[in-house]
Order: C-alpha cells, then sequence, then structure tokens
C-alpha cells in the first residue's frame, strides 16, 4: 500500500513570466519528497483554484514578481474558498514588501517567503504544518 | 653578499608548487561564480593566444580589445537607466527628471500587460496595469510618453519583445505625428524573441511567426529608419534565469547568429543589416569572468560574420553591447550593501568595454527604484567615469595571463554550447524541446543549492546576516489610481476614433499575416488608426495562434 | 477519492462499491510513448476534439516519482493548459511512486471514478519507459503509441515492446525530417505481425499536434478500433480486471504472508535447517493451497 504524500500545487499567477524561483522551490520540494503539480506561466486565479480542485492537493504555493499580488493573492484565496478548498495551506513568494506581507499573512495565508529565502525551511515549513494538520484530521476520525 | 643566480621559469614554477604544497588552504570550494574551478595562479602557458589572431588591437579584428581605437577617451559609455511605471504621463516626468540629471539616453520599462501585448482594460491585466513599467496601450499613450521631449535629439532604448514590432509602429507613427522623419530616430527596440522563449517568456505567438515579424522589422528598418538598432540581442534575462555565464554568452549569440541567418534567408545583404544589430549582457559579481566573457563576445561575433556569413562591412563584425548589472545579485537583506555590489559590476562591465550601461538601483529587489537610489546608481556610474581614471586606457585587462585564459575558455564553452544546439536541429528545435530552459533551470538550482550550503556566500543572506532585520527603506509604490486612469484613456480613445479606419486597418494586419507583406508597415498604419496593441495582438494570436511552454521540470 | 485510491486509504473500496453501477460507461484511451514524442500536446488536442463533439473528457497523466526522494514534479498540465478553463474536462496528475503494481491500480481506481463521474472519454497517459507504465495505458480499452522522428526511433519502441501494446499508432511532428521513413518502418513492423492472422492491424497516422494537424485522423483511427473492438469489449474489459483482481489477490496475500501472517520467521528456520530455497518456497506453498483446501471443505460442512 501507498503512503499519502504532500501534494503542493506550485503556481504562477499574472503575466510575468520570471519562473526560476518557482521552479527552484517546486524542485527542491521535490527532493523533499513531495508531488508538485506546476501550472506553467499566466494562470489567472480562478484557473489556479481550479487546478487545485482537480488535483486535490494540499497547498498553494504562489510566485509573483510583478507587484500584483495584493490583487492576486486574495483572488486566489478567494477562488479557493469559493470551491470549498479553505482548508488548503495557501503560502505566497516573491517581491512582497513586509506590510503586505503582513495584510496576506491577517487574510488567510499562512506564510509569505521573501527574496533570499533558504528553499530547505519552506519545505520544513510545509511539511511541518500538514503533518499537524493530518495528525488532527486522524485524531478527528 | 652571495650572488643570486636567475632561475629559469620551470624551475621557478617548481618552487612554487612546492611551496604552495606545503602552505595551508583556506576552506573554500575556489570555484568560479558559475562553478568553473580556478587555478592558484595563471602563467603563460594558461594564454596562448596568438597576438594577431585573437588579440589585435582596439577597433580591430577580432575586436577582443574593444570596438573603437580609442574607446573612451573618444566617447564614454552611454549612461541609460531603464525607467518606466505607472501612466505615460508619470514616467514622462520620470523621464525628464533623469535628462535633467546628466543622462544621456532614455530606456523604457513596459509594465507587463504591454509585455504581453495585452490592453490595460483587459481581464487578465487585473492588479498588474502599471506596476513595473509604463502601461503604453496606444500611439495617444506614446505621444504623452514623449511629451515634450525631443525625438529627434534623443536616443531611445524600449525594452520590449513579443510585441516590440507593434510598439516600434507606435513610436515611429508618434513621430510621423510630430511631422519628423523616421530616419532621423535613433534608439533600440529589445525585440529578441528567441531569449524570451528561454527564459524571459513574455511572448506573443509562437518561434516562427515571431521571427517572421522580426525579420519585418529588419528589413524596414534598413530602409526607413536606418539609425535604429532593430535587435538588442540579449543575454541579460538567460543570466538573470540563472544561467552561467559561458550559458549566457553562448546562447546570446546563438540566438544573433539565428537572426543573421533569417535575414540572409529573406534575401537581404548581411552587410545591409547586421550593424544594425547590437548587443545586451548581464554583469554579475565574477569581475574576471564578466570582463572575459565580454571580450569573448567580440572575438566570437567577428569571426563568426565574417568567416560563416561572409560580412565584408567592419561594422557587421563589431560586437556593441549594453550592459546592465545583476539584478539576481542584489539582496533584500541589508539592501545598501547592493550599492557596492552594483559598483564592482559596473566597473568589470566598463572594463570589458562596453557601449552602455543601467546601474541597478539598491532597492530593486523590494519594489521599484525610489528617485534618490536611481539617482544613487547613476552616481555609481558618474564615479567611474569622472574619478578612477580607470576610463583612459582601452582593454586595460588585456594581456593578463588569467583574463587571457578565461576569455580562451569562454570561447572553447561557447563553441561546445553551438555544436550542441547544431545537433539538436538549431534554435527553434532546441526551444521546443525545451533544451535551454532546462539546461538554465539546472544551473539555477545548482547555484540556489551552492547558496545554501553554504559554498558560496552572499553576505547578509549566508553569512555576516543580522537576522529577522526590519528593513527601513523607502519604498516606491504605485498609485491605486493608475490602473482606472489608464481604463479611461482607453475608453475615451476607443470613442473618440474613426471605427471604420481602425477596423479597416486591423483587417489588412489579418491579410499581410496570410501574405509575405510587411508587418511592421501594417502596424504603423494601424497605429494612426488608433487601434489599440491588445487588438492588433489579437489578430496576431487568431491568425497564428498561442504559445505553450515546453514541460521542463 | 482519486486521493484515497492513491494512498491506499481503507475508505476507497467501500467507496466504489457506492459507484460501481456508474462505472464502465466511458471509453478508455491509454496513451503512451518514448519521452518528447509529443504526448501531452497530443492528449490535449484529442481532448479538444472530443469536446467538439459534446463529450465530457478526464485526463489521468502519470509521471515518475524520484526513486531518491520519493517526491515528483508533475508539469504535463502545462501543456493541456487550454483546457483548464473547460469544465468538461477533468485533469488528474499522478505520480508512478515506487511500487510498479500500485501505480497501475491507483492509474485503474482513477479511471473508474472519472469513469463513474460521468466522463465520457477517459484518457491516461505515461512515459513508454517500461513495465509498470506500459500496465497503467494496457488497462484501457484502446492504447495509442506516439512515437516522433528523433525522440526514441522506431528500433527501440520495436526492442522495448511498445509496439505489441499499440492499437494505434501515431507519428507526431510529422514534418520534421524521418517522419515518413519511421511511419513506413511501423507499417512494415506492424504488418509483419498481423499478416495472414486474424488480428487488428494497428493503422500507423501522421500528425502534428503544435499545428493542430491530422489529430483527427488519429482520432478517427482509435474510433475504427474501437467499433474492431464493440462485440469483444465486454469481453476485453472482463480480462483486464481479472488481472486487477489477480495483482490485489497477489498485494493481499503478501500482506498477510509476509508483513502480519509471521511466514518470514517460518521461512527462515526452514532456510537454516539447510534446505534449498526452492524446497522452503514449495513447502510454504503446499502448506497454503492445503489449509485452503480445509477452509473450503469447512465451509462446505458448514
Amino acid at each position: 500500500m501507498s503512503e499519502r504524500r504532500i501534494r503542493v500545487l506550485v503556481a504562477k499567477p499574472g503575466l510575468d513570466g520570471h519562473d526560476r524561483g518557482a521552479k527552484t522551490v517546486a524542485s527542491v520540494l521535490r527532493d523533499h519528497g513531495m508531488e508538485v503539480v506546476y501550472t506553467g506561466l499566466h494562470k489567472t486565479p480562478a484557473m489556479i483554484a481550479e487546478i487545485a480542485l482537480q488535483e486535490d492537493v494540499d497547498v498553494v504555493g504562489l510566485s509573483i514578481l510583478s507587484g500584483a499580488h495584493m490583487e492576486l493573492f486574495p483572488r486566489v484565496r478567494q477562488e479557493l474558498v469559493e470551491r470549498g478548498l479553505d482548508h488548503v495551506l495557501m503560502v505566497g513568494g516573491g517581491i512582497i514588501p513586509g506590510d503586505d506581507m503582513q495584510v496576506l499573512e491577517a487574510d488567510g495565508f499562512a506564510k509569505l517567503f521573501g527574496p533570499g529565502t533558504n528553499t530547505d525551511s519552506i519545505a520544513e515549513y510545509i511539511q511541518t504544518e500538514i503533518s499537524k494538520r493530518w495528525a488532527a484530521e486522524e485524531a478527528q476520525a | 653578499m652571495t650572488e643570486t643566480k636567475p632561475i629559469s621559469i620551470p624551475e621557478g614554477r617548481q618552487a612554487w608548487e612546492a611551496a604552495l604544497e606545503a602552505g595551508k588552504l583556506r576552506d573554500s570550494d575556489f570555484t568560479s561564480l558559475s562553478g568553473s574551478t580556478l587555478e592558484v595562479v595563471y602563467g603563460p602557458e594558461d594564454a596562448p593566444g596568438d597576438p594577431v589572431e585573437d588579440l589585435g588591437w582596439p577597433g580591430q579584428f577580432p575586436f577582443t580589445r574593444g570596438v573603437h581605437p580609442s574607446m573612451y577617451r573618444g566617447r564614454l559609455w552611454t549612461m541609460r537607466q531603464f525607467a518606466g511605471f505607472g501612466t505615460a504621463r508619470e514616467t514622462n516626468e520620470r523621464f525628464k527628471f533623469l535628462l535633467d540629471h546628466g543622462q544621456t539616453g532614455l530606456s523604457v520599462a513596459f509594465d507587463f500587460p504591454t509585455l504581453m501585448g495585452r490592453d490595460g482594460d483587459d481581464e487578465m491585466c487585473r492588479g498588474e496595469v502599471g506596476q513595473v513599467g509604463v502601461a503604453i496601450s496606444s500611439i495617444a499613450d506614446m505621444e504623452q510618453l514623449f511629451d515634450g521631449i525631443p525625438m529627434n535629439e534623443v536616443s531611445t532604448s524600449m525594452t520590449i519583445n513579443g510585441p516590440a514590432p507593434i510598439l516600434l509602429a507606435f513610436y515611429i507613427a508618434c513621430a510621423e505625428r510630430r511631422g519628423l522623419d523616421p530616419a532621423v530616430l535613433q534608439g533600440t527596440v529589445q525585440n529578441d524573441i528567441l531569449k524570451e522563449y528561454q527564459a524571459q517568456h513574455a511572448w506573443l505567438v509562437p518561434p516562427e511567426p515571431a521571427l517572421r515579424m522580426i525579420t519585418d522589422v529588419m528589413e524596414y528598418c534598413t530602409e526607413h529608419v536606418p539609425k535604429w538598432n532593430t535587435i538588442s540581442i540579449s543575454g541579460y534575462h538567460i543570466r538573470e534565469a540563472g544561467s552561467t555565464a559561458a550559458q549566457e554568452l553562448a546562447f546570446t549569440l546563438a540566438n544573433g547568429l539565428e537572426y543573421v541567418r533569417r535575414g540572409i534567408e529573406r534575401g537581404m545583404d548581411v552587410d545591409s543589416f547586421a550593424p544594425r544589430l547590437s548587443f545586451f549582457f548581464d554583469s554579475h559579481l565574477d569581475f574576471f569572468e564578466e570582463i572575459a566573457k565580454f571580450r569573448a563576445a567580440r572575438r566570437i561575433w567577428a569571426r563568426k560574420m565574417r568567416e560563416e556569413f561572409g560580412a565584408k562591412d567592419p561594422r557587421s563584425w563589431m560586437l556593441r553591447f549594453h550592459t546592465q548589472t545583476a539584478g539576481v545579485s542584489l539582496t533584500a537583506q541589508q539592501p545598501e550593501n547592493n550599492i557596492v555590489r552594483t559598483a564592482y559590476e559596473a566597473l568589470a562591465a566598463v572594463l570589458g568595454g562596453t557601449q552602455s550601461l543601467h546601474t541597478n538601483s539598491m532597492d530593486e529587489t523590494l519594489s521599484l527604484p525610489t528617485e534618490k537610489a536611481v539617482k544613487i546608481a547613476l552616481r555609481t556610474q558618474q564615479i567611474i567615469a569622472e574619478e578612477t581614471e580607470v576610463v583612459h586606457v582601452a582593454d586595460p585587462l588585456g594581456g593578463s595571463y588569467y583574463v587571457e585564459a578565461l576569455t580562451d575558455k569562454m570561447e572553447s564553452e561557447a563553441e561546445a554550447y553551438f555544436n550542441e544546439i547544431k545537433r539538436r536541429g538549431g534554435v527553434v528545435p532546441a526551444i521546443d524541446s525545451g533544451y535551454f530552459q532546462k539546461e538554465i533551470h539546472d544551473s539555477a538550482l545548482s547555484y540556489q543549492r551552492a547558496v545554501e550550503n553554504g559554498s558560496k556566500k552572499v553576505v547578509g543572506v549566508n553569512c555576516y546576516s543580522e537576522g529577522e532585520e526590519s528593513l527601513e527603506i523607502e519604498l516606491h509604490r504605485i498609485r491605486p489610481e493608475v490602473e482606472a486612469e489608464s481604463l479611461k484613456g482607453l475608453a475615451s480613445l476607443r470613442a473618440d476614433r474613426d471605427a471604420t479606419r481602425a477596423t479597416a486597418a486591423l483587417d489588412e494586419i489579418r491579410a499581410a499575416c496570410n501574405s509575405s507583406a510587411n508587418l511592421l508597415q501594417a502596424f504603423i498604419t494601424a497605429a494612426h488608426a488608433d487601434c489599440t496593441l491588445g487588438e492588433i495582438s489579437q489578430v496576431l494570436r487568431d491568425e497564428f495562434g498561442d504559445y505553450i511552454e515546453p514541460k521542463i521540470l | 477519492m482519486i486521493s484515497w485510491a492513491e494512498n491506499g486509504n481503507a475508505r476507497f473500496p467501500e467507496t466504489l462499491e457506492a459507484i460501481w453501477s456508474q462505472v464502465g460507461r466511458a471509453r478508455r484511451m491509454g496513451i503512451t510513448g518514448p519521452p518528447g514524442a509529443g504526448k501531452s500536446t497530443l492528449v490535449n488536442e484529442l481532448a479538444r476534439l472530443i469536446r467538439e463533439e459534446e463529450s465530457t473528457v478526464g485526463i489521468l497523466a502519470v509521471d515518475p516519482s524520484s526513486p531518491l526522494s520519493g517526491g515528483a514534479l508533475l508539469g504535463d498540465r502545462i501543456r493541456m493548459e487550454d483546457r483548464t478553463a473547460d469544465s468538461g474536462v477533468f485533469i488528474r496528475s499522478m505520480a508512478s511512486r515506487g511500487s510498479h503494481g500500485g501505480m497501475a491500480r491507483a492509474a485503474v481506481d482513477a479511471m473508474d471514478v472519472m469513469d463513474a463521474f460521468g466522463m465520457h472519454d477517459v484518457l491516461v497517459e505515461t512515459v513508454g519507459v517500461g513495465q509498470a507504465e506500459y500496465d497503467v495505458v494496457a488497462a484501457a480499452d484502446t492504447v495509442l503509441v506516439v512515437l516522433c522522428p528523433g525522440a526514441g526511433d522506431g528500433v527501440q519502441a520495436m526492442k522495448s515492446g511498445l509496439l505489441e501494446l499499440a492499437d494505434v499508432i501515431a507519428i507526431n511532428k510529422c514534418d520534421l525530417p524521418g517522419a515518413d521513413r519511421l511511419t513506413s518502418d511501423m507499417q512494415e513492423a506492424v504488418h509483419l505481425r498481423t499478416a495472414g492472422r486474424d488480428r487488428w492491424a494497428s493503422p500507423v497516422v501522421q500528425c502534428s499536434a503544435g499545428k493542430r494537424e491530422g489529430v483527427d485522423d488519429v482520432l478517427a483511427a482509435v474510433k475504427s478500433h474501437r467499433e474492431h473492438l464493440s462485440d469483444t469489449l465486454p469481453d476485453h474489459r472482463r480480462q483486464k480486471r481479472i488481472q486487477q483482481v489477480r495483482q490485489v489477490v497477489g498485494e493481499g496475500l503478501d500482506e498477510a504472508l509476509w508483513k502480519t501472517g509471521g511466514y518470514g520467521e517460518q521461512v527462515e528456520a526452514m532456510l537454516c535447517s539447510g534446505i534449498t530455497p526452492y524446497a522452503a518456497a514449495s513447502k510454504v506453498t503446499q502448506n497454503l493451497l492445503k489449509s485452503a483446501e480445509e477452509n473450503q471443505s469447512n465451509e462446505l460442512q458448514a
């Protein structure tokens, strides 16, 4: 029997084409044993939420360097909630000023990672958070 | 006193090796930024190049030592700071500010909707209008952008690729509306689509029709806008996406050679368009590796152009280039340190013989630069030019064993990549199979791992860090009203224009897509008819199809 | 529910029970071929054509897991991006994970779920690199093998057994040099296998999925294979279900004997007594069969 593995959606909302960070993080999460679905570039919030639904992911990670995070991040969150996916762990990264990070973290995002973040620490954060959730699920069941 | 007997070079080397063996070394991997192994010291045997064939003198084939005989004694490089944000009016003000502070050329940064060929009122663009550059959706926006700026005097660089021919059409049409002959226009449009598929990812249509439009631009400008640089063949984005220096060099030149091939296939004489091709490189932190890269670039290009394509005009052999310091080398932590990084990178570009230079501002990992940060960045160049005295001597590092050995190595690594690309059927098939994208991703990943395991150091990030620091730096924010203003402008443009004329112009583009007519000509007609960027792009997408990236992960 | 299947969650079998009456309506197509043959692009285009016929499509894209970390990068969706916005298309990416059988079973389960939830067509795509991947596509009604000039030539495809699986062979990127040669090679190979026998002769169809050319011909060939199957389809499927049952039984036995049944210790003791591995195996098998017979007769008596 297979064991349960963390499924992560790494997504690029909006028009910016800088995918170095997204692809690097996707590779690192894979190396930490996660199953990572990568969306490719130029996705709308609705497309990202639809993919998250179809792929039944535990985590949605958004990467953005276009400055449009305050518009696009909350919209992705809203689209996820509309599909009943409010339980999904939401994280994000990119060029995001500290004030904006605070606003987003108060608004449903579990954590935002700025430039220079150690990628292993992102993986560890996800592992810790998801194990907590799975433990809680099992306790309930 | 006993007389010291002079020792021979091999004897000296032996003695040195013994001494080296006996000594103790620091704990470091002693590799270049790109991960190549480096020797402790370089000697004559490491740089066996021919002083005539491989070096020559400045201004002489193969131009290893520079493209001008006097280099910076004749003319300094153009200090060209890339700028653009918000509305055309705001960017227009920033341009005037920069011109007033001694900048000698303009460089337009566009926002993502413009880079992707979409109008500000497109549903895909919510939240992105005016964010990372200026929003230009029509000739009206272009007129506002250059309001009060003499288009016949300044040289303008436009960083745009997928829809580059359309933006160039807006610029030309704008000049025509002011009664100027396009022949007086000077500047550059990046218009380098191949590296978009490889690294930067702002495309409009698939490679083949995109290359056709670029060739149309080359053809049109050769005849009508002869002082315009029709393509700025760019390694910058390849490097910023994570490539090594040698990959940046090789992929960029391979792209350049592909454009030349296309021009020749169109039936143009190579010397009629090649002198208007220019290059754009990154200058990263590994000082000598970068200088070697610039020198090797000139040498390879000169050889290929003369030997492979039979170019006869020396201007076709010369690789002229713009440089931008490495944005990717900047850190969000302790951002003031970025001023120092940028200064070293700028110095490498100057010692490598650049024709123009953009220095990044210290706050660019956090947001668009503030006016103060931009000014410091510009002053960095001015200090090199006015205070360091490095500008008096051409190719000051020529003849350094180390730099010559690195230059030779860059050239041979590039040749190996050219062969691999050829084996894969050429640049476009290699793009389709994701070859470049995978190479770049692999290099980016191995660098990231090197930083995280500490074998590559980044000050403030994995050494000398100060923990959680609060950033006390003023940030440049885009006014939230920008999007609404842009939408309003578009609405009134569409309401006020002659609708019949606009539709006819779009139909003409559609017809041109399916014939051999010159598309740039059709875009200029459409610009005059107040057609928008998004409308023109949509016709192209309809006729040529969308592009989907290959899977490389 | 697909996640339950993948994770071997105990809730899956009972849930499948609840929807089982709905399983069996969908047409199932397996698509495989060497890396770089353009499978995802072709799947995307096939899905587009099927959608134009007003049918709904479920796509299962299987990618290999990393043998080192057990993680996986699932990027097939990138090539199917224009399908994401379409509510009549459901795309699911699946990692192959460790065990061979496990992957094939989870894939069949996922197809069953898509089928039960009303997808008219279910497409499963794997990289054709080994037996495990072949098993996945072999569970479909029709197997489409995608080749292209250059990426893994025809000889390799023949050697690897890929062609024996193929009900339809698509030669993708047919504008590349070598496509005609590859096509005639494949036609010849099919002819050699089928000439004079009462067997389905797999059609070899050229297409260029990236340019949307010839994909309708591929779909037509798939349909003709379905027509050929029409009478035998129930039997065809039953044979595959028998395989599935065998596999699940095998896994169950494995679990019961070696993990919970204490057979490991028994065998260790036998080997210590100096008998050969074959003798030990023979003893274990005989014991098992004997106890199975006893159970059966007990049941009859009761």
